[in-house]
């Protein structure tokens, strides 16, 4: 449903970010990118929804090539992809509900928004999807007064307030303590499993990818070097990626995760493909 | 024993802000002789100051019986002049700061409306309201309308530069968010800029308008109406017990007016 055709970005400061990245993700696939800081998985899925303007390449959403889009026609497309950001990105002055509320603004004329006078389907979505995160009650609660997990889940929702067919999660993890991280991922995978959706997560923590992703992208200096399955991740593969590096500790727990949960990654396989 | 302190020296002192000591002393000096040279060149008449002691303690003698009853009227016409100048500038002033701040705003705007906005708000920040208001009074001719326009022009320089600057400080993530969603570019500006310098927007509003206030005090005395003609004309009189009345009223509105902005200010944070 998603294609990169040779996308590249340069920067104007004159650093190349991404050198040529072509991928493919199927309808409903979660694929997890993986990297080295400044390996360039942050442009990467900034440039599929235009947040950053892709110097060169293609970029197919069902069909349709985004980069040359503008205007309302970016807009549309926008509407189409949730992104979930690291800091949450939630606006804190507003209310949660304003927050959820935010995503259907694609969807939203002007004044309707300003008055906040949103359609009732829209608002009846927001209360839904408000307690299948696990905020029933929270609408009224302005985003600062939220702990981080809390944020995060308002973001999830946010996003899927746009009725998306890909998500763009942007390091959904790494400023959230190690329970509240694997709550937040299985959130983000359950909701990816039932609406069918398709997504990228950008994330640093291999342990936590390998075990909630099928498929792993490795990009190294705006290169895609590995591109696989959770399971090929191996000591070769994280040198591959990230340098020399005594990888032992994390190999050991990664493979002790497959050991002990082998019916989750199956079932995780299933329902990527 | 030398080699080990070598190795690891046990006194530390902070690097000078000027590395080079000459030069460093050198400029001590300077501004010493500059500050001696400088007061041995005022020319102070002692009998001038003298008399003008006298005349500021038949002031402050004035400040303590204030006349508020003889010249009743005139003080009455210039506050209300003084208070709708102050009320409609700084009303219109606000709403038209507004899009020149985003437009000075370096994350927002492209380059060469930036320039402008930037532009505005340096001339409007560099002339002074009483300069403006001589300005204004020639073209418009004397009275609260002048002044009207005089601090309109003032507030739009002040209010866009500081909010420019509050905008371009919000988080970008926020309105990555936003334009991420599809909303479109007045959108943005509502979920993601308007909502974040809400507070800031009202605190200085009501700074403003007390700075206009006593602006507007300042510039009648060169003739663009309001408070400031009648205290003006109150001294030129030499009724000092007038001039004190309406001193001490435009004491009481500001401290009114700081009061209640600092209650305001709490209240929306």
């Amino acid at each position: 449903m998603l294609s990169l055709e040779g996308l590249q970005k340069r920067y104007p400061t004159g650093d190349l970010a991404l050198r040529g990245v072509s991928l493919a993700v199927g309808a409903g696939e979660v694929l997890g990118l993986i990297g080295p800081s400044g390996a360039g998985k942050s442009t990467l899925i900034r440039c599929v929804n235009r947040l950053v303007e892709p110097s060169a390449g293609v970029i197919r959403l069902e069909g349709r090539d985004l980069a040359p889009l503008s205007g309302s026609g970016l807009r549309q497309a926008r509407r189409q992809i949730g992104m979930i950001f690291q800091e949450f990105a939630l606006v804190e002055r507003l209310t949660v509900m304003e927050n959820l509320l935010s995503g259907r603004l694609g969807y939203t004329g002007f004044w309707t928004s300003w008055f906040r006078r949103f359609d009732s389907a829209d608002v009846a979505r927001a209360f839904e999807l408000l307690g299948r995160v696990g905020l029933t009650g929270m609408e009224n609660k302005r985003a600062d007064a939220l702990s981080g997990g809390q944020r995060q889940r308002v973001g999830i929702a946010r996003a899927l307030m746009q009725d998306p067919r890909l998500l763009l999660v942007d390091e959904p993890t790494a400023s959230l303590d190690p329970k509240t991280s694997r709550q937040v991922m299985r959130l983000i995978i359950d909701l990816c499993a039932e609406r069918g959706l398709a997504a990228i997560v950008n994330i640093h923590d291999v342990v936590l990818a390998t075990e909630f992703l099928p498929r792993i992208v490795g990009l190294r200096a705006g290169q895609v070097v590995y591109d696989g399955p959770a399971a090929g991740v191996d000591h070769d593969v994280l040198t591959r990626i990230y340098g020399d590096e005594d990888w032992t500790a994390i190999t050991q727990r990664m493979d002790r995760q497959r050991g002990a949960g082998p019916a989750d990654d199956a079932e995780l396989e299933v329902q990527a493909a | 024993m030398t080699g080990a302190a070598a190795l690891a020296p046990a006194t530390w002192k902070r690097p000078p802000l000027i590395a080079d000591a000459r030069l460093r002393w050198a400029l001590c000096l300077g501004a010493a002789a500059y500050l001696v040279i400088g007061i041995g060149s005022l020319e102070v008449n002692w009998a001038r100051l003298a008399d003008g002691f006298e005349r500021g303690g038949r002031f402050v003698l004035a400040f303590l019986q204030p006349d508020f009853t003889t010249r009743w009227d005139d003080i009455r016409r210039g506050f209300v002049e003084s208070l709708t100048m102050t009320v409609t500038s700084t009303a219109i002033g606000v709403l038209l700061s507004i899009p020149v701040a985003i437009g000075a705003a370096s994350n927002l705007a492209p380059r060469w409306i930036y320039s402008l906005c930037r532009g505005f708000v340096a001339v409007s920040r560099t002339l002074n309201e009483i300069i403006v208001a001589i300005l204004l009074v020639a073209m418009f001719g004397f009275g609260p309308f002048a002044g009207f326009l005089t601090l309109t022009f003032a507030t739009i320089g002040f209010m866009a530069k500081l909010l420019a600057e509050d905008i371009e400080e919000i988080a970008p993530d926020q309105l990555d968010a936003l334009r991420a969603t599809g909303a479109g570019f007045l959108q943005q500006l509502d979920f993601g800029v308007l909502s974040q310098v809400m507070p800031r927007l009202i605190g200085l509003s009501m700074y403003r308008l007390d700075i206009n206030f006593r602006e507007s005090a300042v510039i009648g005395i060169v003739g663009a109406g309001g408070v400031g003609d009648t205290l003006n004309t109150a001294m030129d009189r030499y009724e000092y017990d007038s001039a004190a009345a309406v001193i001490l009223i435009i004491i009481a509105i500001v401290f009114a007016a700081e009061y209640s902005s600092g209650w305001l200010r709490k209240r929306i944070q």
